[in-house]
């Protein structure tokens, strides 16, 4: 029987799986973007499976408005990436240090 | 509360979303000439929202008359101060604007649209009495800044910071939902009383994760140490007046959510937080102060500032008492005028040519030649520092006061400790304008709206500051007190 904690096992494996993919990746920033993308949809599951735990809708809903609100990050985020790669003509994350913190 | 009267209690938000919709019809049609009446509407449209909110503040609002929607928003005198405070400094990064961008030919259209969505976006969120909306405003809010970072678009420094800016605050924005997410499984609801209700006596090990989440979230949006890292490079690198405005209004809006959040909705388990927030003010107050000390450039050294008065304000909250959130908001009000001054400082001083000049050794015997604007500079490091008589120190002395009557006296200390390394580099400033050999670089003229701000700002933080105290200290109390008012 899968009970409320193999869906919670299961998101937080893929949050953070997310967040490794974030700090763990050396290549380009587009893996960048699918990890983030991959740390909202871990939520979602968590949302979701919490909401039929609870018989309540609210999560639901929210996982609605998670989904929505991660698709105008995605568009932001190309867009930013875009502008990024014509004036520099990379995308490969160890370039991205014109400055160091 | 039937719909109409939830109308009316957002009477702001949707005076300010109208705007930036017809704004952005008028931006689409008239292009980039009309730059300039869009931002003059969109200044008008943001002193509109705040007439609307200001009776709020002034007769304290609090309890069951304020509550919007079902329990999903909240306009009471705390929402109230900070949305003055926001409103004003959004107003002030579109008034500097202009003169900055039109270097660059970057006075697009856009910018004052997407201030004024950044701003409705803040106003949700201080406003916020439900996980959703609090996402919602947030979310609205940075996907704006996101933008707003990356304006320059053929600086490549300015698209640096946007992409930076980017990823690190949707990470932020992930954690900060996963850990909404376990709040909501745990608690089983998702408006800020309820989970007050569910968590009055037991904890469970799922909520104390979902804490850790959502603080460590909101930590990463007031750029608290240990997730300050994206503060300098964004700071430097995005377009000044840009960083002017996440500066001051985002940092307000996001440390009144959190002050929301960790005494309105987790309020009855103070004990689960306040260790946190202990080690995020303590650590903030000396990675700010250590971080600016080997700094060149004045834009990265102010942002480690920034840092640094974030932790002295977390203090505030991490006493947990009507007396810290009162401290806060006084700090919060006296810092957002110390920042400001500082950048608008910073956008004035240019070459000759008009370029702008951010080297801190550039600034050497600026006293020369740019007596006023020296003058002024002087007075927001030494508010900065907290060195009486300027009115940075009342700041400081109310948070530490009121850290010290919710026994926090070993806090206190550190604290006041900590502020004379701070004191260091920004003494060391004054002492490169005034007593070294001129460098004779930031000769330029300067515009006069940049004027006027730093005058402003200058007048609030000198020592006639203080005859504001009593005003400003009876203004939030009140905020504090309806924050503190169970329904």
């Amino acid at each position: 029987m899968i009970g409320i904690e193999h869906y919670v096992v299961v998101s937080s494996i893929l949050f953070v799986l997310g967040v490794l993919g974030i700090f763990l990746n050396r290549k380009n920033v587009i893996v960048i973007l699918m990890a983030i993308e991959l740390i909202l949809l871990a939520v979602n599951i968590n949302l979701v499976a919490f909401s039929s735990y609870l018989g309540d809708l609210t999560g639901q809903v929210f996982a609605m408005f998670v989904l929505t609100v991660a698709a105008g990050e995605a568009a932001i985020g190309l867009a930013i990436l875009v502008i990024y790669f014509r004036g520099r003509g990379t995308i490969a994350v160890d370039d991205v240090n014109r400055m160091k913190g | 509360m039937e719909f109409s009267g939830s109308l009316a209690l957002v009477a702001p938000e949707i005076v300010l979303t109208v705007a930036g919709l017809v704004l952005l019809l008028v931006a689409a049609w008239a292009g980039d000439k009309a730059a300039r009446t869009i931002s003059i509407i969109a200044v008008a449209a943001l002193a509109a929202a705040a007439f609307l909110v200001a009776p709020a503040l002034c007769s304290g609002a609090s309890g069951a008359d304020t509550i919007a929607f079902l329990g999903q928003y909240k306009a009471d005198a705390f929402a109230s101060f900070a949305k003055l405070l926001i409103y004003g400094a959004a107003g002030a990064s579109l008034m500097i604007a202009p003169p900055y961008l039109e270097r660059f030919g970057a006075m697009r259209a856009e910018y004052p649209v997407l201030i004024v969505f950044a701003a409705v976006g803040m106003g949700m969120m201080v406003s916020a009495t439900d996980l959703l909306t609090l996402y919602i405003g947030l979310e609205l809010n940075s996907l704006a800044a996101y933008v707003l970072a990356a304006f320059l678009r053929t600086d490549n420094r300015s698209a640096e910071a946007g992409l930076k800016y980017f990823v690190l605050g949707a990470l932020a924005s992930g954690i900060l939902l996963f850990g909404m997410s376990l709040t909501y499984g745990f608690t089983g609801t998702t408006s800020f009383e309820g989970i007050r209700a569910a968590l009055d006596g037991s904890i469970a090990t799922g909520t104390v994760f979902g804490i850790v989440f959502m603080l460590a979230g909101l930590a990463f949006k007031v750029s608290a140490v240990p997730f300050h890292m994206w503060t300098p490079d964004v700071y430097e690198g995005a377009p000044t007046p840009v960083t002017t405005f996440f500066a001051t209004a985002p940092k307000v809006a996001a440390l009144a959510l959190t002050m929301r959040v960790a005494l309105d909705a987790f309020g009855t388990q103070a004990l689960a937080w306040q260790q946190i927030i202990i080690f995020a003010a303590l650590a903030s107050i000396v990675v700010g102060a250590l971080g600016a000390i080997g700094q060149t450039n004045i834009k990265r050294l102010l942002a480690y500032s920034s840092i640094n008065n974030i932790g002295f304000m977390l203090i505030g909250l991490a006493a947990a008492t009507q007396a810290g959130a009162s401290a806060m908001l006084v700090y919060l009000a006296i810092y957002v005028a110390m920042s400001l001054g500082g950048f608008v400082a910073v956008l004035m001083l240019k070459d000759a040519d008009g370029n702008a000049v951010e080297d801190i050794a550039d600034l050497a015997g600026l006293s020369q030649h740019r007596k006023v604007l020296s003058l002024c500079i002087a007075m927001i490091m030494f508010s900065l520092a907290g060195i009486p008589p300027l009115f940075g120190f009342w700041g400081k002395f109310v948070v530490f006061q009121a850290a010290v009557q919710a026994d926090m006296v070993a806090l206190a200390a550190f604290g006041i400790a900590a502020s004379v390394i701070g004191a260091f580099y920004y003494i060391k400033i004054v002492k490169i304008i005034y007593f070294d050999e001129p460098a004779n670089k930031a000769t330029g003229k300067s515009d006069w709206a940049h004027q006027a701000i730093l005058a402003l700002c200058a007048a609030f933080i000198s020592p006639l500051g203080y005859l504001l105290t009593k005003w400003l200290g009876s203004l939030a109390d009140s905020a504090a007190a309806s924050l503190f008012s169970v329904v």
